[in-house]
């Protein structure tokens, strides 16, 4: 099987072990992995903060990029839920608005062929034993567009919960949003901030090494918090114990491997 | 007893943070959501039917959308019929003069009222005030509300950001300003505060000639007004007094007596997480009831109401707005609204239902009303809980495009073309500049090798627009190598 690897601007830019991951983890699976190197942005960004026609160059840019490509598969809930969820609707408004000829089509054709890794490994490839090991106590996020936009479900878990040496502790409230909700945690710091510490001291209550998720952009709001000894002074956030954990993309749970060891 | 204004509110995030500061009402915003949602949770799971039910609540509203011209006139003479009298207002001036004159014309005073969103968002007992006449709220958080001086923060538990010392403080100053003081000594536990409340209430009840109420539901076959509460003050408002009078939105109707089965459902699970609605009052007229035993009021007045929801409703993606039934499930599970508190949303509406409604039947031209659609991470719980399947996280974005870049609404029944409002100037550019990087691959690889060679000189702390994120949070590292040029140098270009 082949498979397009949509790594997400992202991942491309400040995660790239998250990337590496999604390969090692796929060719370990028997899965040939293509980078179409016209991809770029989906244009989340633009499109949730209000800006749908900067949006559209980047969902005609994506939709050929990925053209041809029978399985795009990509390490982002809210980027995959920007594809399946969103395209379709923004394409079918430029129409309509009489803009952006064939960009309906072109949405129509790229949406279901969008999976979300977690998907891809339970639903396409039918595993959930991907031979990991993580010797580590580990709880998981789920972030909001993967969990009620895709309805992921327990797939992340469950796949977590087949690694070996892995401990996988449930987290409390883990459903709630961390607060990073894209240009919210510029334009509503506050607010954003103070869902953000609750988040972090609900994982680090739970004792585990790692906080673990799916969505980069959430974890980087998360780990940002972490690392600043100083959050939000003069604010009652609930204090943090110590030591917190780190946060780390699932990818890189599942990639792995007792004979590898993790990625270097 | 003048209630706060929401005239020149500040925008949301500036709002917000006062409240995030605030430790006291962040504890009670978070016992009481919590609990409120987990109830409402285990109610709703009791149906098996649910998603049906929520469904068919949104089929019946959306058909009487649809068709709400014809429904309204049916209405009308269904309750002309049954000896009320129907008047229409266009907007909250219309609506108050209206009230007020139905009061002058009684001679009285004084009147009841039962809780309702209606009269809150045109500002009802402010005009009355204005006018001479005193306005008494009855239900309990509406009464604590109304004798603290202060603005409701949830559409269904007005006070949710008091707790039951404050209760009392407010009890014990207030209470024999207006009527019955409270007794004395009085403790913090809620049924001496109850009692309190009931005792001053009952004087109110017995004494008043004029009532005032809202409904949630009008049936358009029968001329049947429906009232959910939960005291039974709202039973004592709608069937002691001799003059009832009813302000309704527009967008309350429903075809016929039968569609009320899913709402009986729905609402009180959703709302109060109850199986049954505690005191669901119902009257047509002045009734078969209203005979020589006097029985009731014997004047109904219904004023209907519409204060922007018109132009809503020419909006496609907007409209679904309007099939709201006000049961706050949405503000229960909002994770913003529990740390920013209803007060910031500046209006009778807030959390994320009150972030798409504002904004519409207001307009965006303020900055408060500009900023709520921007009050939300989008994460979507508020539409998994609704009873109507409103997509909240939809409309925002909606709205967002609305304020950010401009485009079509309606106002006053016109159809405008709405202008980028005037603070996006700088943001519309970054979006535009990133949009036009991400358009071209070689480019973007390009910034990537730059910020790669200047990753040790990257600063912890950004100016301008940035020093919102990195006051309280650190940069992500900068990797030595984008994922892009890892995989040139180990597979070459792909494909």
């Amino acid at each position: 099987m082949r498979v397009a690897l949509f790594v997400t601007c992202v991942n491309d830019v400040l995660y790239p072990r998250t990337g590496i991951a999604v390969v090692r983890l796929l060719e370990r699976l028997g899965v040939d992995v293509d980078f179409p190197a016209g991809q770029t942005c989906c244009g989340q960004p633009q499109y949730n903060t209000g800006y749908r026609h900067e949006t559209e160059p980047l969902l005609r840019r994506t939709a050929e990029a990925f053209a041809g490509h029978e399985y795009v598969v990509t390490p982002s809930g809210s980027c995959a839920a920007m594809i399946r969820e969103h395209y379709p609707r923004i394409g079918r408004k430029a129409e309509r608005e009489g803009r952006g000829s064939g960009l309906a089509d072109a949405a129509r054709s790229l949406a279901p062929r969008v999976h979300e890794l977690t998907e891809f490994l339970v639903d396409v490839l039918g595993v959930t034993d991907v031979g990991a090991y993580f010797p580590h106590t580990v709880t998981y996020h789920p972030s909001c567009h993967g969990l009620r936009g895709l309805g992921l479900g327990d797939r992340p878990r469950r796949l977590l919960a087949a690694v070996r040496g892995l401990r996988l502790v449930e987290l409390p409230g883990a459903e709630e949003c961390c607060g990073f909700g894209g240009t919210f945690a510029v334009k509503n710091p506050d607010v954003s901030t103070a869902m953000g510490t609750d988040k972090i001291a609900s994982a680090a209550a739970t004792g585990a090494e790692v906080l673990c998720g799916a969505d980069n952009s959430c974890l980087a709001h998360l780990d940002g918090l972490l690392r600043r000894a100083d959050v939000a002074p003069g604010t009652p956030h609930r204090p943090v114990p110590r030591p917190a954990p780190r946060t780390l993309h699932l990818a890189e749970i599942l990639a792995a491997t007792e004979e590898e060891g993790p990625l270097p | 007893m003048t209630g706060g204004t929401y005239l020149g509110m500040p925008a949301f995030p500036v709002a917000a943070r006062e409240a995030v500061r605030d430790g006291v009402l962040r504890a009670n915003l978070r016992r009481a959501t919590h609990t409120i949602r987990d109830r409402r949770a285990r109610a709703v799971a009791e149906l098996a039917d649910w998603d049906r039910l929520r469904a068919a609540g949104a089929a019946v509203k959306d058909h009487t959308l649809r068709h709400l011209d014809r429904y309204l006139l049916q209405l009308e003479e269904a309750v002309n019929a049954a000896g009320g009298t129907v008047h229409w207002a266009v907007d909250a001036d219309e609506a108050n003069r209206i009230v007020t004159e139905i009061v002058r014309a009684t001679g009285e005073r004084e009147v009841v009222k039962v809780k309702s969103m209606a009269t809150q968002e045109i500002g009802l007992n402010e005009a009355l005030e204005a006018a001479g006449i005193a306005a008494y709220e009855t239900d309990l958080a509406e009464l604590i509300v109304q004798l603290g001086h202060d603005r409701p923060s949830h559409i269904l538990v007005p006070a949710i950001h008091r707790n039951r010392a404050e209760i009392r403080d407010i009890f014990r100053a207030e209470m024999g300003r207006w009527g019955r003081p409270a007794p004395d000594p009085l403790g913090d536990d809620p049924r001496e505060l109850a009692e309190a409340a009931r005792l001053h209430l009952r004087e109110k009840f017995l004494h008043a000639k004029v009532a005032v109420s809202g409904a949630n539901f009008m049936v358009a076959e029968t001329g049947t007004m429906v009232v959910f509460e939960s005291e039974g003050n709202g039973r004592m408002c709608l069937t002691l007094p001799e003059t009832l009078i009813s302000v309704v939105g527009i967008e309350k109707v429903v075809p016929t007596f039968r569609d009320l089965e899913i709402f009986l459902q729905t609402l009180p699970r959703s709302s109060t997480a109850e199986r049954m609605n505690p005191y669901t009052t119902m009257w047509t007229g002045l009734g078969p009831s209203r005979g020589a035993d006097g029985d009731g009021p014997s004047a109904f007045h219904l004023v209907l109401l519409d204060n922007g929801r018109t132009d809503t409703l020419a909006d496609e993606t907007g409209r679904q707005a309007l099939r709201c039934i006000r049961c706050s499930a949405c503000l229960n599970v909002c994770p913003v609204y529990e740390r920013a508190g209803g007060h910031a949303y500046g209006s009778v509406y807030p959390g994320p239902i009150g972030a798409v409604l504002s904004p519409q039947l207001r307009g965006t031209d303020s900055d408060i009303d500009a900023s709520l659609p921007f009050a939300s991470t989008l994460c979507g719980a508020c539409y998994e809980v609704c009873p109507v399947a409103i997509d909240i996280p939809e409309i925002l974005v909606h709205l967002r495009e609305r304020v950010a870049q401009g485009g079509p609404a309606t106002r006053d029944g016109i159809r405008v073309r709405i202008r980028p409002a005037h603070g996006h100037a700088a943001e519309r550019a970054a979006m535009r500049a990133a949009r036009l990087l991400l358009d071209r691959p070689g480019a973007l690889r390009a910034g990537e090798r730059l910020l790669a060679r200047a990753r040790r000189l990257a600063p912890r702390r950004l100016p301008g627009p940035g020093r919102a994120w990195t006051d309280t949070r650190e940069l992500p590292p900068v990797p030595a190598e984008s994922f892009r040029d890892w995989w040139t140098r180990e597979r070459g270009t792909g494909r």
